[in-house]
């Protein structure tokens, strides 16, 4: 079958524009195809980073117990007497083996970051304002790996010590403080502190930025009557894809119970999954079009070359051989437009910032998934096929008529 | 001489009911093996679909066929494929050579298209033969640029390329002037005579004719003289 390859090439290089044109033809529905792939794997990168990037992607939390009941008998022996202990609002409950399990987290494949954690609620008061906040105790040195606040500092430093405390912007302007001044944070538990301003934060969202305080662990523990143990550990993955399976492990490994993200999240999978099915049907369209184009290109091809496969098929050449001349036409279009709609793709997608580096504002466009062989792989497959129809047209010619033409 | 093809009775319609067209009538015609013989006959008289059905490219409405010992009435389209590219040669009014190939490669298609692929020897042989036709400074010129005389010695090498037992020429001079006709009518009878190779050439020219030692006449759809 070399020499039906040789055949076809020669009837490519013969229509050098044709050829030209098809390929150009093939190579913008590749290059469609691979922009796409680039966008939509971009924008669910961006959304989840913008979402859940900054939160837990595995959360163990400390599971408050029911109240206990306690019945004593009366005096008089007359009965029994109930007492119920009312649920409170403070987290009680602690895992008190965190330190245990701290390490064998860590070493669970796929999780970038472990933070043992206190958290509460307080109310900070500066002056005659208070307001009410929601306490987070991280360990130093642990301040960013899960919210990201060294990336989110806009005045003073994310690092935690005996004494200090961070705050959102939002809540700072609100209480009119600045760096370097005091304020009073009262737990729930009725404790107090006096803390000092060393850091302000903007992350965007106001939940947090108006309404989070970080201090210390040691600090927390005071401020919650906590000597031992944490309320909650939250664990940061290297690919929150990878929540669920991951989630599993460590409940396996534990016996905690490890909630990953995605539980409570399926507005949020159920809006990318729409949002990847878009894109599986532009690239359909993508690739229909390309097959569209081969067909008609190699059926206007079989058309004009009526007389030679006439020709050929009186010298003997088999409808085999002529299926396979048209059918090598068609693969060799496929690889050659889908390799140079790849190239474009790619050197389109170039300037485009990295997956780690998106902006607000700008297209988050991700090179790497610019899903480059799968475009290639399909475009041969679809030009193959897009070939076969005018390949049977063309084998299906009477030397007779077509010689007499 | 042996037979090399002997045809009985053939018939050939074309069309059906009110529309239909007898071309050929119960033809009969046996050719002997290194025969050249001339097909002589008015337009419209069958000579065309004659040398169709010979060069298995059409089968006859009813009517027997064999070649070489071989029925070609009951044999396939894949049978018929093969057997021509071994033992059938044409040579076409206007040629017929593929455009976007140089004169060895259109010369050399018949070898390789059976072989799938372009070998040392039928390159070698496809030489000789464009040699023997006086083009060997055109070897390697794309056909497309080649002058009528030219292009017809090329088909003409092309038709023997696999060293047929039977070459059908279709007015072969037709279209070329007194000159190129009688190059290219030197060339099949040099062949003729030197190989043994069998030619049946449709004509309506009486001098090309009279370069044959057989002529057989058609009219209305059977062999007259």
């Amino acid at each position: 079958m070399l020499y039906a390859f040789k055949i076809a090439a020669r009837y490519l290089t013969a229509s050098k524009a044709q050829t030209a044109l098809l390929v150009a033809g093939v190579a913008v529905g590749v290059f469609i195809f691979i922009f796409m792939s680039a966008l939509i794997g971009g924008l669910a990168e961006f959304i989840l980073s913008r979402t859940v990037g900054d939160i837990s992607h595995i959360t163990i939390e400390a599971e408050n117990s029911d109240p206990a009941l306690l019945i004593a008998p009366v005096p008089d022996g007359a009965g029994h007497l109930l007492f119920v202990t009312e649920r409170g609002g403070a987290r009680t409950a602690t895992l008190a083996d965190a330190p245990t399990w701290v390490p064998l987290i860590e070493a669970v494949p796929g999780v970038r970051a472990v933070s043992p954690q206190i958290t509460g609620a307080g109310f900070v008061t500066r002056g005659a304002q208070v307001r009410q906040v929601g306490v987070t105790g991280v360990e130093p040195g642990r301040e960013s790996v899960i919210l990201n606040l060294d990336g989110y500092m806009v005045a003073g430093s994310a690092r935690l010590g005996s004494g200090l405390i961070v705050l959102g912007r939002d809540l700072a302007d609100d209480l009119d403080l600045t760096l370097g001044q005091t304020l009073r944070l009262q737990s729930t538990n009725g404790v107090t502190a006096t803390l000092t301003l060393s850091g302000i934060f903007k992350t965007g969202n106001g939940a947090i930025d108006g309404a989070r305080a970080f201090v210390s662990l040691s600090t927390a523990r005071t401020l919650f009557a906590m000597p031992q143990g944490v309320t909650r550990i939250e664990i940061k993955l290297a690919d929150l894809n990878a929540a669920d399976a991951t989630a599993l492990r460590i409940r396996a490994l534990t016996g905690l119970d490890a909630v990953p993200w995605t539980d409570g999240a399926e507005q949020l999978m159920e809006a990318l999954d729409a949002q990847a099915q878009t894109g599986y049907f532009l690239k359909t369209f993508a690739l229909i079009t390309i097959v569209i184009g081969v067909a008609s290109a190699l059926l206007l091809s079989t058309y004009r070359r009526r007389p030679e496969i006439g020709i050929m098929r009186a010298m003997g050449a088999g409808r085999g051989f002529v299926i396979f001349v048209f059918v090598t036409q068609g693969a060799l279009i496929g690889v050659m437009g889908g390799v140079t709609g790849a190239t474009l793709g790619y050197l389109a997608l170039l300037p485009f910032p990295a997956r780690d580096a998106f902006k607000a504002g700008t297209l988050p466009l991700d090179i790497t998934q610019g899903s480059y062989g799968l475009a290639i792989t399909l475009t041969v497959i679809g030009a193959i096929l897009a070939s076969i129809l005018p390949a049977r047209s063309a084998a299906r010619v009477d030397p007779v008529t077509a010689i007499g033409q | 001489m042996s037979a090399l093809l002997e045809v009985r009775d053939l018939v050939k319609t074309f069309g059906s009911g009110e529309a239909a067209t007898r071309v050929l009538r119960g033809l009969s015609l046996t050719l002997e093996a290194g025969e050249m013989a001339a097909l002589l006959g008015p337009s419209g008289s069958g000579k065309s679909t004659l040398l169709t059905i010979l060069g298995t490219l059409m089968k006859p409405t009813s009517g027997s066929y064999a070649m070489l010992g071989q029925d070609l009435i009951a044999a396939d389209d894949k049978a018929l494929t093969t057997f021509r590219n071994l033992h059938i040669g044409f040579v076409f009014q206007f040629h017929n050579l593929l455009p976007d190939f140089t004169a060895l490669e259109n010369v050399i298609f018949p070898t390789a298209v059976r072989m799938g692929r372009e070998t040392p020897a039928a390159r070698a042989r496809g030489r000789d033969l464009l040699v023997r036709m006086g083009l060997e400074a055109r070897i390697n010129f794309p056909s497309a640029n080649l002058s009528g005389g030219q292009k017809q010695r090329v088909a003409v090498a092309r038709a023997l390329m696999n060293a047929p037992e039977l070459v059908l020429a279709d007015e072969p001079t037709g279209n070329l002037d007194r000159a190129s006709a009688m190059q290219v009518m030197d060339l099949i009878g040099q062949i003729n005579r030197d190989e043994g190779t069998t030619f049946l050439i449709s004509t309506h020219d009486e001098k090309i004719a009279g370069l044959c030692r057989r002529q057989i006449v058609v009219g209305d759809g059977v062999v007259t003289g």
